[in-house]
């Protein structure tokens, strides 16, 4: 196992390196340069010069690529053009929001979608089968942003049974201690003996969870349906049955245990489309995590922002489908990675 | 018994062709149909909007403004009193062209690279996938916000950004399929009896892996319909006023969302409609092109 992982880092070092130097490129043939993209359209061809003077963006290419892989080497993301701040900063920060609207996101999909396709599976062909079809087809064909904004005016506007606006209520002072809004909101009210911080930002996570979680609920459905359909075609699954175990049990422990090896892979494959979906939840619900910022800074032509940004992401899109890899090792141990 | 089965024997089944018989089980298929039926909808609507609607899509009275929808204004009137049916009728136009186009750049872009990757294998290929991981590892509509960043406002611009963040599994869908083709029968008895390389590709191996990029185009179609409107729900869309587009429709009137949720509905319904067409299409031609996956 611990090959495995090593060998899946050391693949992963030349894609990261290719898209650095993708990314280098990128924000060097900026229209104009990064320097007039920070100083406006309107700068004076002497204050473009200084900047470049002081972005060491006179020197040679490669000397350039080479020092900025050095500063990321070390943990080095750059500052924002805009107003200075540390990228890496700013992103523990706003991390813990993303991390925690992801996380709803996908205990919705795999909540709801799990038990959908079970049902729909074993009705397969009928009325039910037919309902959760429909759902999942909805699921896939909906917009985040379309979504979010009905939920946001069903449940937000109509009947204010949730808070359609961040991911806490700024008025209750929650202090901010590891910036994970459910985290802090638990400890606020350990400490004040309230329940009102933790059950306020939890409210304020389902909506946009369920906005962020409605394409992989579709997905998770659709392949657990199928997962389930083809495992209880089964020899070994007839075989139980003949056996006389009951109906609950061949179902735990003979379908689901084999039919929850399509459904890791998926999920592992969705984490990216929950990372690009962030970016459209977060703007829709006012959320401060790193896919209003991505949103924010090539608003503001913050390229270095940006540029580090798409590097973070792919990281952690390829440490989440490693974690599920390995999860499914485990999983599975007919599938031993050496 | 024996009858049926001389009958079967007399009567010699007429063969179409792949395509003629794919034609024929789609034509069979309920909800394709139904996925084709909203897609004309909204080709013919994208078509015959002047017909359709005596309004101007990008000039309104701003006296009419903020109308509930009524006969005279089939959705209603939008914030700057332009008739909302008229403005989704002319985005259609819009995200349809934009978004199949799109889907076609990223086609095109796939199979050359796929094409070569797979035909060649060897150096080439590795050299050529490795770059395809490049692309992969930024996930989904995030490249495509980062190209329209770096190109510009405009149709063509988005039309690039999202077919270059399409390409990239187009082209690994195909070449996965030729290689698994390359130790078929077929192209082994073709390359032994002296075809060349390329006419290998063209003849023999590209029309037996084209059926799963057909599918994987028209579902995408459905994506790209999405993520055209979510470019221009995050301001990057075509920016030009003059232009109705879904996304920027939807930008526009989340800040009515209070008062006014029939401009969210009515072009967000656009959007869900349009790509429930195309999925339901590409699941029926998937069934239809490949019958061993019939449910």
């Amino acid at each position: 196992m611990a090959r495995f992982i090593v060998r899946r880092v050391i693949a992963a070092v030349p894609v990261l390196l290719g898209l650095s130097v993708l990314l280098f490129i990128f924000v060097r043939l900026l229209p104009g340069g990064p320097a007039s993209a920070i100083l406006g359209q309107h700068a004076t061809p002497q204050r473009i010069a200084d900047v470049n003077e002081a972005l060491g963006l006179t020197r040679p290419l490669y000397v350039q690529y080479f020092e900025y892989i050095g500063r990321l080497l070390h943990g080095d993301f750059g500052s924002s053009y805009v107003d200075g701040t540390k990228v890496v900063d700013v992103f523990l920060l706003r991390f813990p929001s993303t991390i925690e609207l992801t996380m709803g996101a996908l205990f919705f999909a795999i909540g709801l979608g799990i038990p959908l396709g079970r049902i729909a599976a074993r009705h397969s062909n009928g009325l039910i089968d037919g309902i959760v079809t429909v759902i999942s087809l909805f699921g896939i064909s909906i917009p985040v942003f379309v979504l979010g904004y009905t939920l946001a005016f069903f449940f937000g506007v109509q009947l204010h049974w949730l808070p359609t606006f961040g991911l806490a209520d700024p008025t209750l002072g929650v202090p901010a201690v590891t910036n994970f809004p459910i985290i802090d909101g638990a400890l606020a009210s350990l400490q004040g003996g309230t329940t009102a911080p933790f059950v306020d930002a939890i409210a304020h996570v389902i909506l946009p969870s369920i906005a962020l979680g409605s394409i992989p609920l579709a997905v998770v459905t659709r392949i657990t349906r199928a997962a389930v359909i083809e495992v209880s075609n089964e020899d070994y699954v007839r075989t139980a049955r003949a056996k006389g175990l009951t109906e609950k049990r061949v179902d735990n422990r003979h379908i689901m245990r084999n039919a929850w090896l399509p459904v890791t892979t998926v999920i592992g494959l969705e984490a990216g489309a929950l990372l690009a979906g962030a970016v459209l939840t977060e703007t829709v619900f006012n959320i401060n995590g790193v896919g209003s910022w991505v949103v924010d800074s090539i608003r503001n032509h913050d390229y270095v922002v940006v540029q580090s940004l798409v590097l973070i992401f792919a990281v952690i899109f390829m440490v989440v489908n490693l974690i599920v890899d390995i999860g499914y090792a485990f999983l599975n141990p007919r599938i031993r990675y050496s | 018994m024996t009858a049926t089965a001389a009958t079967l024997a007399a009567t010699p089944r007429t063969s179409r062709g792949l395509w003629g018989d794919a034609l024929r089980r789609l034509m069979r298929n309920g909800p394709a149909l139904v996925g084709l039926f909203f897609i004309a909808v909204f080709v013919m609507g994208a078509i015959l909007a002047p017909i359709l609607s005596p309004y101007d899509p990008t000039v309104g009275k701003l006296a009419d403004g903020y109308q509930s929808p009524s006969l005279a204004h089939l959705m209603g009137t939008d914030q700057q009193g332009r008739d909302e049916f008229t403005r989704v009728l002319y985005g259609a136009r819009i995200s349809l062209s934009v978004g199949v186009v799109a889907v076609l750049f990223g086609l095109i872009g796939g199979t050359i690279v796929g094409s070569i990757a797979g035909g060649a294998g060897g150096k080439l290929d590795g050299l050529l996938m490795r770059f395809v991981d490049v692309m992969l590892a930024v996930p989904g509509l995030l490249l495509a916000i980062v190209l329209v960043s770096w190109l510009g406002h405009g149709e063509l611009q988005i039309m690039l950004a999202v077919g270059i963040s399409y390409s990239p599994m187009f082209a690994r869908l195909l070449r996965g399929s030729l290689l698994a083709l390359r130790e078929s029968d077929y192209v082994i008895a073709a390359r032994s009896m002296g075809a060349s390389p390329v006419r290998i590709l063209v003849r023999h191996m590209m029309p037996n892996a084209l059926t799963p990029l057909i599918v994987q185009a028209t579902l995408f179609a459905a994506t790209a319909i999405i993520d055209v409107a979510g470019l221009g729900f995050l301001g990057l869309g075509p920016g030009d006023p003059r232009i109705a587009e879904w996304g920027e429709m939807l930008t526009d009137a989340s800040s009515y969302l209070q008062n006014y949720p029939y401009l969210i509905f009515f072009p967000g319904a656009a959007i869900v409609i349009s790509a429930i067409g195309f999925n339901l299409l590409g699941d029926g031609l998937r069934e239809a092109l490949d019958p061993r996956l019939k449910r």
